[in-house]
């Protein structure tokens, strides 16, 4: 009692803050125990209540210390005393308040004699602990059921908040209980209401409610970063357990750091990646219409009719040879191409398609689809190209004409050659690119002459854009769309080959066609074709033969004379003309290439680089191998056949081998100037003795009209000086 | 690329075409792993081929545990037995410049090369025509290592320096995020460096000394000789180096799985401000 009359003192002593008075009151009841009220009644009591010892307070002070309680209470605040609102915070305040008040409690005592000693009070919370345990020593002897777990956990507990309430100084404490309060207060008033109730029940044991506390402790949200310790914690340790790295405590401050990190970076994340994942669905978004193109249709029997009349080539099976060979693009890459193609076929009237290819470029790569119109159906829109520039070049030819005066340009530019017509040479095949299977197919526009021609001197990347310009020397007449279709058109002319005999010149068609020059350029597949054993085709060349043609320097397959048309021309022109063109030579010799199905064998080399490697696919199972040919002149042009079936495929830059730099063209002649001659030079000036020599003669020859004459005369030399 | 995982690295490069025919991987991952346990190698890298007029050159690398420490490299011609390649010296390279034009896939076959030599017999100094036989072995070898030198490239992050020294393979590289992937900077020469240390300090100011210790790509002349593309949406980002055409190096983003191979004629692109 001494220390209660004590407790009163100091209470009147303190300012009655309204935060004080539970704290005394809680002092109060934990000072029961260190009062040394009894402490094996304390412990008897305990048993008896089972897991709610501490919570019991209110009813042990009622019977036992009824009094005290109302000493404190009753002057500390004299108006209703509220027993249910102090007393329920009481016994829910958990075990670590008890303790601290225990603490406070000493520290009041302390503060009699000394002041503030957090050592001092070490043994005091000890010794309260040491009551407990001892209190639990004695249970298992009356109740084992409750006392082995029970006490484990108490002991863990304790463990756990030894050195807290320990080490913390007063203030601290003060403080943290403070927020404790607060925090219960307005995050649960439920826990309130629980533990309210749990006080008849079956109170949680102050164990539990230290873990509470604890786990509150823990989950207080830091102002600075507005992270908290558990989930900090929580989180390392999941870390740790789905990465398992080695030696995980050397590195724990690391992955500490590194969860911090995470954090941070989540939020930027969130942002980036709908940003960054953008592009993935967009293409997925795209080629998600490529397989779904066949469910559109509906299975009708259109279908059959589909199924009769197919153009697709079938891509996955070449892949697969094209595989063993060890070329081609990937399974997955191979199949979008392969719906891509399809899509081209549904959507264009075409006979015939075919996979040609993929040129690698800077930014983007193009995908090359070799395709043969229906009959009929591809014509309209190249014409009215041609047609339009036709007429421009008639208007400019026009104009010129008109000045007639001064002596105009000699210069004529060179014959234009013209394209060859669709469907023949290198115009046979349109071709269609697209930058990614499920991209929209592009279609090339056909090739010119001069396009080959000029292709032929440079050597340009792709950029991956068609309308990229091309700068180059020589200047090249296009953009990148019709340079990328001239490398094809050399590419399919120097690569595209066939075993021999799977070709035939046609019966009909090709002599019809044949031209003065005994040229064929058509062909048709040999129903007949027997096949070629796959060695053979792998120990000679001369069994593969191109059936494509060659491309002419002209830049044509079939040979245009430009000298005919210029014939035609020049009647229609001035006669000056034919005195130009009699310089030139008359006869122009007709380029000559190989013709078409010529064997590869005959092909050029480079500089002792032979044009054409074969390889059997597989040494090790020869009798199921297929014969690979890869050209050498144009690195990434391959070939297969089995014997019965071939492909050419081409993956590459879309370059031209060659072991020397490429070395640009030379510059042209320069043009001689005019030799000076008779049109050049001029006579000197006529002097005055020529002239009186003239007028001698002159008067001579006109004698009888002398004087008339002469004053005329005079005016005439007069004006002739002066137009001289 | 990785020998372990070669199958996935070859299905990622395969977009430059670049492929292995079904019997050559399969016998690639059962040799590789006999040449890791006999060479005693930390890791086997499967550098490429080269492809010859008669056959093609398999080559693949041993490395040990200091990742830039000098590698060992192999060379076959079926994928099955390995022979060592002596390393590359400066010496080699010279020699071998002066050759041209295509490998031959026998490593026996000697290009003949003739130049003057200048020759001192007592006081006269007279010019004599000197045949030179090179080996194909040794160009084999000194275009290995200048391709290695030029352009074989790794991820930024992907090995990372000890505080002792050596370079190891970093366990926790979690690969280039999206928007580093598409910048040249984010790669770095697989290779000692050798512009770094002509850096100022401001430039190393930036530089994080356990990852930045390697050249970066960005600073390579002539500027373009790499083609960075971005393939199935994104999923994937392909180096191709101009200069040494054939060359292509993949990196998934957000994943491990990076790795460069070599598919060519063993030929520089001399020709390439042309073509740009």
């Amino acid at each position: 009692m001494e220390d209660l009359t004590s407790l009163k003192q100091d209470k009147e002593n303190q300012e009655p803050g309204e935060a004080g008075r539970p704290w005394e009151e809680i002092a109060a009841f934990s000072q029961d125990p260190e009062s040394g009220l009894s402490e094996p009644l304390e412990s008897e009591q305990w048993l008896e209540t089972g897991p709610q010892p501490r919570s019991s307070p209110p009813q042990s002070p009622q019977s036992r210390a009824s009094l005290p309680l109302d000493d404190v209470t009753g002057p500390g605040a004299p108006s209703p005393p509220s027993p249910p609102s102090p007393v329920p915070e009481a016994s829910f305040i958990p075990s670590t308040l008890a303790l601290a008040g225990q603490q406070l409690a000493a520290s009041w005592q302390s503060d009699r004699t000394t002041d503030v000693n957090p050592k001092a009070e070490t043994p005091r919370s000890h010794r309260l602990e040491q009551s407990s345990d001892q209190g639990e020593s004695t249970a298992p002897q009356t109740c084992q059921s409750v006392g082995d777990t029970f006490q484990q956990s108490q002991q863990t507990e304790r463990h756990l908040y030894e050195p807290e309430d320990v080490s913390d100084s007063n203030s601290k404490q003060k403080e943290l209980r403070f927020n404790i309060f607060q925090e219960e207060d307005s995050n649960s008033n439920y826990e309130l209401d629980h533990t309210e109730s749990g006080i008849s029940e079956g109170a949680p044991s102050p164990l539990e409610i230290a873990m509470q506390n604890a786990k509150a402790y823990l989950l207080k949200t830091s102002s600075k970063s507005g992270l908290n310790l558990y989930d900090h914690l929580s989180d390392m340790l999941t870390k740790v357990l789905d990465e398992r790295p080695e030696n995980a405590v050397d590195i724990i401050e690391g992955i500490s750091q590194d969860v911090k990190m995470a954090h941070f970076r989540k939020k930027l994340d969130t942002l980036q990646n709908e940003n960054e994942m953008l592009p993935i669905y967009e293409t997925a978004e795209k080629q998600k219409a490529l397989f779904l193109q066949g469910n559109l249709e509906g299975v009708d029997q259109e279908l059959e009719d589909e199924i009769a009349e197919n153009s697709l080539p079938n891509v996955m099976e070449s892949a697969f040879y094209f595989e063993q060979a060890g070329v081609g693009l990937g399974t997955d890459e191979t199949y979008r191409i392969f719906l891509a193609l399809k899509q081209l076929t549904d959507t264009h009237p075409i006979q015939r398609c075919r996979f040609w290819g993929k040129i690698l470029g800077l930014e983007m790569n193009y995908i090359v689809a070799e395709v043969e119109f229906r009959e009929g159906e591809d014509e309209e829109d190249v014409e009215d190209e041609d047609v339009t520039e036709e007429r421009d070049d008639g208007d400019s030819d026009a104009e010129e004409n008109d000045e007639d005066e001064l002596p105009r340009t000699f210069y004529k530019t060179p014959q234009v050659i013209p394209k060859e017509e669709n469907r023949t040479g290198a115009n046979k095949y349109m071709y269609f690119v697209c930058n990614e299977p499920g991209g929209p197919w592009v279609k090339l526009p056909s090739v010119t002459p001069a396009q080959i021609v000029t292709a032929r001197k440079i050597k340009k990347f792709f950029t991956g854009r068609l309308e990229t310009p091309i700068v180059s020397y020589p200047p090249f007449p296009g953009n990148e769309s019709n340079y990328l279709r001239a490398q094809i058109a050399r590419i399919s002319a120097g690569t595209h080959v066939s075993p021999l005999g799977f070709y035939q010149f046609g019966e009909e068609e090709g002599e019809e066609e044949e031209e003065v020059e005994g040229r064929r350029d058509s062909f048709e597949e040999n129903l007949d074709f027997e096949g070629i054993q796959v060695i053979d085709l792998v120990e000679s060349l001369s069994n593969w033969v191109h059936h494509v043609q060659h491309i002419l320097p002209q830049g044509r397959c079939n040979w245009f004379n430009p000298m005919q048309k210029s014939e035609e021309e020049e009647e229609e022109e001035d006669e000056e003309k034919e005195e130009e063109k009699g310089e030139e030579p008359e006869f122009m010799e007709q380029e000559v290439g190989p013709p078409l199905l010529t064997p590869i064998s005959e092909d050029l080399e480079i500089q002792n680089i032979p044009p054409w490697t074969t390889r059997l696919s597989s040494t090790l199972i020869p009798q199921y191998a297929i014969a690979v040919l890869r050209s050498n002149l144009w690195p990434g042009a391959y070939a297969f056949s089995n014997g019965k079936k071939f492909e050419n495929f081409y993956i590459g830059w879309g370059h031209k081998y060659s072991p020397d730099n490429y070395a640009p063209p030379a510059l042209p002649p320069v043009y001689q100037e005019y030799p000076s001659g008779a049109e050049i030079t001029e006579m000197d000036d006529p002097s005055v003795e020529e002239e009186q020599a003239f007028r001698a003669t002159r008067e001579a020859a006109a004698l009888p009209v002398e004087e008339m004459g002469e004053t005329e005369e005079d005016e005439d030399e007069d004006d002739d000086s002066d137009q001289e | 690329m990785d020998a372990e995982s070669l199958l996935l690295s070859l299905e990622l490069a395969s977009g430059s075409g670049q492929g292995l025919s079904p019997d050559r991987r399969a016998s690639l991952l059962t040799s590789l792993t006999l040449v890791k346990r006999d060479y005693r190698y930390d890791r086997v890298l499967f550098w490429g081929r080269i492809l010859g007029l008669v056959a093609d050159y398999y080559i693949a690398q041993g490395l040990s545990e200091d990742q830039l420490a000098p590698r060992k490299t192999l060379y076959s011609l079926n994928c099955m037995e390995w022979s060592l390649l002596p390393p590359a010296t400066e010496e080699m390279v010279v020699q071998t410049s002066v050759v041209k034009g295509r490998f031959m896939g026998d490593p026996s076959h000697e290009y003949e090369h003739t130049e003057l030599q200048k020759m001192s017999e007592g006081e006269k100094v007279f010019e004599e025509e000197v045949v030179v036989q090179i080996k194909e072995e040794t160009r084999l070898v000194s275009v290995i290592d200048q391709i290695d030198k030029a352009v074989a490239v790794i991820p930024r992050g992907a090995l990372f320096k000890t505080p002792f020294g050596p370079v190891h393979v970093n366990r926790t590289f979690e690969g280039l995020s999206l928007s580093e992937a598409k910048k040249l900077s984010s790669y770095f020469h697989f290779r000692e460096p050798v512009e770094l240390k002509n850096k100022t300090l401001l430039e190393k100011a930036d530089l994080d000394p356990s990852l930045d210790f390697m050249d970066s790509l960005e600073h390579d002349i002539p500027k373009g000789s790499w083609s960075i593309q971005m393939e199935r949406g994104n999923a994937l980002v392909v180096l191709r180096s101009l200069l040494w055409p054939g060359l292509t190096f993949f990196h998934a983003p957000r994943t491990k799985n990076c790795g460069y191979i070599y598919v060519g004629t063993g030929e520089k692109n001399i020709d390439l401000p042309f073509m740009l």
